[in-house]
Formats: C-alpha cells, sequence, structure tokens
C-alpha cells in the first residue's frame, strides 16, 4: 500500500509541474495575473509532493523492503542505517528523483522571492523550471520507477510496478547492497554536492532564458542569478574535489584524477560555469559580452543534463547498451531540444544583445577575462571531443578506442598553464585599458620574486623544465594576488588613516566579490602545486617480501610485518589487513595498514591504501595481493605522491574564499525599501 | 528482470571466454618463463601502465584489481621474458582485442580527428577573438596612444589613488 502511495504522489507531482509550466504559458498569452499566480502555487506544491515520495523511497529503504526492486538492488540487512538513506542517491532511478526533489526545492525557493520589479520574468522561469522537471519526472514516472516491484508470476520472477495477473508479491531474503565503493563518506556526500551543483544552474539559464523572451536583455537577469551561479559553482567545484578524495581514498590507484568519462562530465559544466563567472563580469562592469554571457549559460546547462545523461544511460559503455538503454534516447532528445531552442532565442535577440561599448585594449581586464574564455572554452572542446570520439569511432568504423589520461594531460597541460598566468596578471588590468607598461609596473616585482624562487628550486628540487615552468607560473600567481592584497590595504591605510590589518579587513569585507576570487585564486595555485606534485614526480614501485623484508622507493624503506584477515562481521565484510612499519632514511616513523575488504552482499573487494601525509609528500600503500595459507608473503604497490596534499589544502582555501564571495550581502533593494519606509514614516510624523 | 539476467549471463560467458583466451596465450609461453629472469613487478607495470583491458573500462592494467587484468599482467611477464619489447607486446595485445586496449587510439585514418580537431577548433577561435581584438581596438588607435601617454607619467601614487577613487566607487 505504502509503495502505491509514494508512486501516486509522484505521478501527482508529475501532473502538478505539468500543469504548472501550462498555466504560465496560458497566463501569458491571456495576459492574466491569476493564471501565473496559480502556475507558481503549483510550482511550490511540487516540492512537497516530491519530498513526500522520498520520504516513501526512504522508509523502503530504510525497512529492507527487497520486494521493491530498488531497495533491492542498493540495499541490505547488514548496511547501517545511515548508508540506507544515502542509498536514495545510490542508484540510477533514486538518483533522478534526488535530482527532481533538488530542482524542485530550488525553484520553489526562486518563486517565494519577492518579483515586484521582475514580474515579467516570473512565468517564464517557471516554465523552464518545469519543463526541465517534467523531463526529470516524466523518466522516473515512465521509465526508471524506483517503487518498482517484484512479482511472482509462473515461478518466474517479473519486475512491473502493479501486479500482473495471478502473481503474488516476490521478497527476496536479502538485498544486493549498495556498491561497496559507494559506502565511504566521501561518497555519500559527493553526488550530493555535485548534484547541488548541476541543479543550481538550472536557475540562471531559467533567468537567461526568461530574459531572451521578455527581450529585458539589460544585465537583470545576471545580477538577480549573481548568487545562484556563486553557489552552482561552489557545490559543483567541491563535488568534484570530494569525488576525487575519494578516489584517491577507495579507488586504490594512487590518484584522484583518472581522466575518466565520468569524471569529465562533471568537469565539463563546471569548465562553462567558470568561465561564466568571469565573463558576466564584463557585461555588469562594461556592458559587454551578453551574446557570449548568453551561449555560456546555455552551454553549462546543457552540458548539465549532458553530464546526467552521460552517466545515466550507459552511452560510454557502448553505443549498443546506448540504444537499449530506456532513458538514453529521451535524454538525447531532451539536450538537443533545449539546445536548439535556446540557441534559436539567441538569435533571435542577437542584435538587442549587442555590446553597449567597445574594446579599447587588448591589454584591459575585458580582454584578458576574454582570453580566459578562450582557455576554459578550449579545455571544454578536448574533454568534449575527448568524451565522444570514442563514440563516433565505433558507429563510424565499428572500432572501439579508448582516450586515456595521456591525451588528456599532453592537450590541457598547456592550456592550464596559460590559464594560471592570466591569473597572475589578470587581476592587475585596468577595466576600460590598459598598456604593457602599467601591467609590467604592477606586476614586476611578482616575477622577479617567482624567478628567484624558480632558480632556487632549479638548484635545490628539480631540473625538469615543465616542473620548472608550472612552479614558476604557481609561484607568479601567488606573489601577484597576495600583493594586490597588499596594494589595496596600503593604499586604504592611507586615504582612510586606517592601521594596516584594519585596512585590509575593511577592504576585504568591502568588495567581498573581488576578494573572495582573489583567495580562490590562491586556492588554485596551492591545488596546482599539488597537481604538479603528482603529475611530475610520482614515483612507485611493486613487490612481493616475506615477513620481515623491505621494499624501497625513493627515501622510504617499508616492511613488512604481518598480516590478518578476520571473517564476517556485523556489518557483512570481511577485512585483510597487513601491518608495516615506514622507516625514512633509517628512522623509523611508525605503521601504516593497508587492507582489502570484501563485501559479502555485493561480491566485492575495496583496495583501501595505508597512508601517511605530510606537506613534502604522501606514502601510498597498497596491499595487491597475499598467500592465504602460510601468511609468509604479500605483494604491496607503493606510492610516493610529492606535494599532493597542497591539492586537498587548496580545496579547504577555496572553501573559505567561495564562502566569501558569496556569503549573503544586506539586500540592496531590502535596505533601499527599509530607507524608503523609514523616510516616509519621518515625513509622515512631521 | 529477465532482461538483467540475460545481461548478467552474457557478460559471465564473456568474462570466461576472455580468462579462457588468456590462458591459452599464457600456456603457450610458460616454458619460457620459467627458464629466464622473471622480470619484476616494476617492469611488468611499465608496460601495463598503457594497457586498458575491453571488460574494466577506463582502469589502467597496472592497477586493475580484477582477476581477469592479473592474468593480463602475467602474460605481460612472460613475454617480457621471452625479451620481447613494449610495442610488442602492445601490439599482441591489439591483435587480440583491438586498438581499445590502447590508452590513446593510434594515429591512423579516422582516428587522427582525435588529435587534429581540437587544436584546429582551439586556432580558429584565437584567430577569431584575435581578429575581433583588432577590429574592436583598430578606431581606437589615437585614443589609446594618449592613454599611454598620459599613464607614463603616472607615479605609483596616483595609481593608488586611482585604486583608491575605483573603491570608493565599489563601496
Amino acid at each position: 500500500m505504502i509503495v502505491e502511495f509514494g508512486y501516486g504522489v509522484l505521478v501527482l507531482s508529475f501532473l502538478v509541474t505539468v500543469y504548472s509550466g501550462v498555466a504560465a504559458v496560458y497566463g501569458v498569452r491571456k495576459k492574466s495575473a491569476s493564471w501565473v499566480e496559480s502556475a507558481r502555487r503549483a510550482q511550490l506544491l511540487t516540492f512537497p509532493l516530491i519530498s513526500i515520495s522520498s520520504l516513501v523511497l526512504i522508509y523502503l529503504l530504510v525497512n529492507n523492503h527487497f520486494e521493491v526492486s530498488f531497495a533491492y538492488e542498493v540495499t541490505s540487512l547488514s548496511m547501517p542505517a545511515y548508508l540506507k538513506i544515502t542509498a536514495w542517491w545510490g542508484g540510477q532511478a533514486g538518483s533522478m528523483l534526488f535530482w527532481s526533489w533538488l530542482l524542485s526545492m530550488f525553484t520553489s525557493l526562486v518563486t517565494l522571492r519577492k518579483w515586484d520589479r521582475d514580474i515579467e520574468f516570473l512565468p517564464w522561469v517557471i516554465l523552464v523550471s518545469a519543463v526541465t522537471l517534467t523531463f526529470f519526472l516524466g523518466m522516473i514516472v515512465f521509465f526508471e520507477n524506483p517503487f518498482s516491484r517484484f512479482w511472482l508470476v509462473n515461478g518466474n520472477v517479473v519486475e512491473s510496478m502493479f501486479q500482473p495477473v495471478a502473481a503474488t508479491i516476490f521478497r527476496p531474503e536479502d538485498g544486493r547492497g549498495l556498491n561497496p565503493l559507494l559506502r565511504h563518506p566521501g561518497m555519500v556526500i559527493h553526488p550530493p554536492m555535485l548534484y547541488l551543483g548541476f541543479v543550481s544552474y538550472v536557475i540562471p539559464y531559467a533567468f537567461a532564458m526568461a530574459a531572451l523572451i521578455t527581450g529585458r536583455t539589460d544585465d537583470r537577469w545576471i545580477r538577480i542569478t549573481r548568487r545562484w551561479s556563486l553557489w552552482a559553482w561552489l557545490f559543483l567545484s567541491f563535488g568534484l574535489v570530494l569525488g576525487g578524495r575519494w578516489a584517491y581514498d577507495v579507488l586504490g590507484w594512487g590518484g584522484y584524477w583518472g581522466w575518466d568519462p565520468v569524471e569529465i562530465a562533471a568537469f565539463m559544466p563546471w569548465l562553462t560555469g567558470t568561465a561564466f563567472l568571469h565573463s558576466v563580469m564584463i557585461q555588469e562592469k562594461r556592458g559587454m559580452l551578453k551574446q557570449w554571457n548568453m551561449v555560456l549559460i546555455i552551454l553549462t546547462y546543457s552540458l548539465v543534463i549532458f553530464g546526467t545523461f552521460l552517466t545515466r544511460s550507459g552511452v560510454l559503455s557502448s553505443v549498443h547498451s546506448f540504444a537499449n538503454s530506456p532513458i538514453g534516447p529521451f535524454f538525447m532528445g531532451f539536450v538537443t531540444l533545449t539546445l536548439v531552442v535556446s540557441v534559436w532565442l539567441v538569435i533571435k535577440r542577437w542584435n538587442e544583445l549587442r555590446s553597449e561599448t567597445e574594446m579599447k585594449s587588448m591589454l584591459s581586464r575585458e580582454a584578458l577575462f576574454l582570453l580566459n574564455n578562450l582557455l576554459f572554452i578550449s579545455i571544454l572542446v578536448v574533454c568534449f571531443w575527448g568524451v565522444i570520439y570514442p563514440l563516433i569511432s565505433e558507429l563510424v568504423s565499428g572500432q572501439k578506442v579508448t582516450v586515456g589520461p595521456p591525451y588528456y594531460e599532453r592537450a590541457t597541460g598547456p592550456l592550464f598553464a596559460g590559464l594560471l598566468f592570466l591569473m597572475a596578471i589578470a587581476p592587475f588590468s585596468a577595466w576600460g585599458h590598459s598598456t604593457l607598461q602599467t601591467l609590467g609596473r604592477a606586476v614586476w616585482k611578482s616575477i622577479l620574486a617567482s624567478l628567484v624562487l624558480t632558480f632556487i628550486l632549479f638548484f635545490t628540487y628539480t631540473q625538469n623544465l615543465y616542473a620548472l615552468i608550472g612552479f614558476f607560473l604557481v609561484a607568479l600567481a601567488l606573489f601577484a594576488t597576495t600583493h594586490e592584497f597588499y596594494r589595496g590595504a596600503l593604499a586604504r591605510q592611507k586615504t582612510q588613516n586606517e592601521n594596516f590589518f584594519t585596512a585590509l579587513s575593511n577592504l576585504m569585507m568591502r568588495n567581498r566579490r573581488r576578494y573572495g576570487g582573489y583567495i580562490i585564486h590562491i586556492s588554485m595555485a596551492l591545488m596546482a602545486i599539488g597537481i604538479l606534485g603528482i603529475e611530475l614526480f610520482q614515483k612507485e614501485t611493486q613487490g612481493t617480501v616475506a615477513q620481515g623484508e623491505s621494499l624501497i622507493v625513493g627515501e622510504y624503506r617499508v616492511e613488512y610485518r604481518e598480516l590478518a584477515s578476520w571473517g564476517v562481521q556485523s556489518d557483512g565484510v570481511n577485512y585483510t589487513r597487513a601491518v608495516l612499519d615506514i622507516y625514512e632514511n633509517g628512522i623509523y616513523l611508525g605503521q601504516l595498514y593497508p587492507r582489502i575488504d570484501y563485501f559479502y552482499d555485493a561480491e566485492q573487494t575495496m583496495t583501501i591504501p595505508g597512508q601517511r601525509s605530510t606537506f613534502r609528500d604522501d606514502l601510498y600503500i597498497l596491499l595487491v595481493d597475499w598467500q592465504p595459507v602460510s601468511n609468509s608473503g604479500a605483494t604491496f604497490k607503493i606510492y610516493v605522491n610529492p606535494l599532493v596534499n597542497w591539492m586537498w589544502i587548496g580545496s579547504l582555501v577555496f572553501l573559505v574564499g567561495i564562502i566569501f564571495a558569496a556569503w549573503p550581502d544586506k539586500d540592496p533593494e531590502a535596505v533601499s525599501a527599509r530607507v524608503k519606509k523609514s523616510v516616509s514614516q519621518t515625513s509622515a510624523a512631521d | 528482470m529477465i532482461n538483467i539476467i540475460l545481461t548478467k549471463h552474457f557478460l559471465r560467458i564473456t568474462g570466461y571466454t576472455f580468462l579462457l583466451a588468456i590462458s591459452f596465450a599464457s600456456i603457450s609461453t610458460h616454458f619460457a618463463y620459467a627458464q629466464d629472469d622473471i622480470p619484476t613487478d616494476d617492469e611488468v607495470n611499465e608496460v601495463a601502465k598503457g594497457l586498458y583491458c575491453p571488460v574494466c573500462e577506463n582502469t589502467p592494467l597496472d592497477v586493475c584489481p580484477t582477476e581477469a587484468c592479473k592474468q593480463w599482467r602475467n602474460v605481460i611477464r612472460t613475454q617480457l621474458a621471452e625479451g620481447k619489447t613494449e610495442e610488442e607486446i602492445k601490439q599482441y595485445f591489439v591483435d587480440y582485442y583491438g586498438d581499445r586496449v590502447l590508452a590513446e587510439p593510434p594515429r591512423t585514418g579516422l582516428n587522427w580527428l582525435i588529435y587534429v580537431l581540437p587544436p584546429a577548433l582551439i586556432l580558429l577561435g584565437a584567430v577569431w577573438l584575435f581578429k575581433n581584438f583588432q577590429a574592436w581596438t583598430k578606431p581606437k588607435v589615437v585614443e589609446s596612444v594618449s592613454i599611454q601617454e598620459r599613464s607614463d607619467d603616472s607615479s605609483t601614487d596616483k595609481y593608488i589613488s586611482q585604486l583608491e577613487e575605483e573603491l570608493k566607487k565599489r563601496n
């Protein structure tokens, strides 16, 4: 009964969403505010409805209703309750419901805002959100139903939502359980973060479309959605970093980023989103690039849907499994349709979206931002083509190919280097105009300091040319950005008669977006240190050793002490753990415990590394194999990953920067309204 | 459900066929393996790093934990012991399983698209942007010279006051 109820509410939310879209358009056509208001209320209703449906699903997951096929696929008796809740997004049907739930929440938040000044946007924002939500709910209701159950018909098990003729319910004794790889805390928060990022981008896109449809093509839509874009970017970025951390801790291949198509699927909207974040500033400051900003937000939205499609349709494993997947072709159709309609709208408004001013200098801030956009889009081209090409090859020649890390690293390396360089110098160029001389005058000290540091590194750390170029650029970005803080604070100190630290804090607090952005730049440079370290200096060795024997890599010696394996625990996992003594240049550092976990329910193993992390390097050891009878020998793979910790330090600094930039200010409209009110009250009192 | 079962059966059969093929490959070279020095894991991994097995997509062979991939690594070890070069070993896997085992598509025929298209597009974008820069900045040549002249005699103090002005505007 509860299953039917959950599904019934889901169907109802689908119908209500369709209604809200139709009512919004009808309201505009009939110029009827009450129809638009009805659409808005219907939209607001979707959130509680999808929440109820989701709660029912969670109830089924937590209470071991294995007759529900989704619960059977992603939960098992041995899983703890919190994992059963997170299993909501651990499988296809559930994750699409989670997507829809987030979208309905965000759209509701948007429709609850004050619309006084932008009431003409309202029906179109509702429409765009409703179309997206209808699509996802439609996919769930008709093709990927999380409430579908097992039935026993003439001795055969079939899957169906409703009871087939002469069928009885079939309830397996235990479920298959969530994929062990997804039972890691990092993986528990990684997908929601990514989804939050993905879904948040629907809002700026909806406003952009509303601006195009209504012809109100000034930067109002950008101002309204500025914070949405920032939060969307925060979630997406943090989702990516968490994914990297999870891969590092759980996947057991010594790295955090493997240029896997699934990773790239999430990375592509981040690229356009980052370009968008920069280029909207040009529109706000200079009234330029209106067309380009529209293109960027459309691309971001399409890549968000495309990314979900890539990971959900089976197209990555083969074009044939895509054709067999019930939702693949629909996703493809939806991405194409929304892209075509959006581009058509941009073309229709092309002339109205012309720049208000012209580019005056090739070194001006706006020109450098454009170059930054070119680099981001270039990385996108490399990534997109790398993901798509194997499918094209399979379709055209029938030959499957792999496009792996060497392709991406070679192609994107120089582009990332270019971005680092721009990150260092662009903050010094002025809006409107800049010359080589003014730019040089501002940045020469940082260049000099970076050169000195690079020379020191040359004599003390590495002679690798790529590494030296990389470190020079990182140093330049770090010095230049810090200098920018110093310069600003000094200027304020002089004019406002404040001490340096008060000046710095006031400067930052009053220009939050600007200085939050600089903190993010610093974080990116720190992350680049980690990337350079692991990409260029990673050392590894593998070997089989008997107890008491050692493996040596770099300055580390790893001695194998013992190995223990223990049977079924209450959580359904068998652990095999090695104990290793670690020495560096003969000095004892402690022990590490790499292990292999075997999950009985999913019949799958997980390799958990033993890690020792310092600012200088990570010692990362995997237990590859062992001789179960004698326990005398075991195979270990040992990585030394220099500087990789800076990746995670950078990501924490990043979090600080973006929260600093995105933290809600006092709403200027609310402030002005309060001022007006108090003025009128005062005048009334007079 | 039937579909799921069929798919699982298909995967299992494919897996067994795959393992069988590998076992044959290893048996044929087993004796040479025993006679020569056994290559180290590091030497094997150096070759395996550039290979991908068709079952575990996007996981390089040197770190893939599955049984099938262990077998592949044994094949590499055997062939290394026989004195084969890295290229010969890779070619051996390509002959058996197709180009998909390589980390990158070989530079032949249609595959050139992967190497040529992105740089071409990026170059096109750069040229387009540069042309536009020129078009945007052209009529303003006189003005920008005057700007340069003005900025030439500007001192650091002047810059700081400009910055301060800018900041004040934003406050």
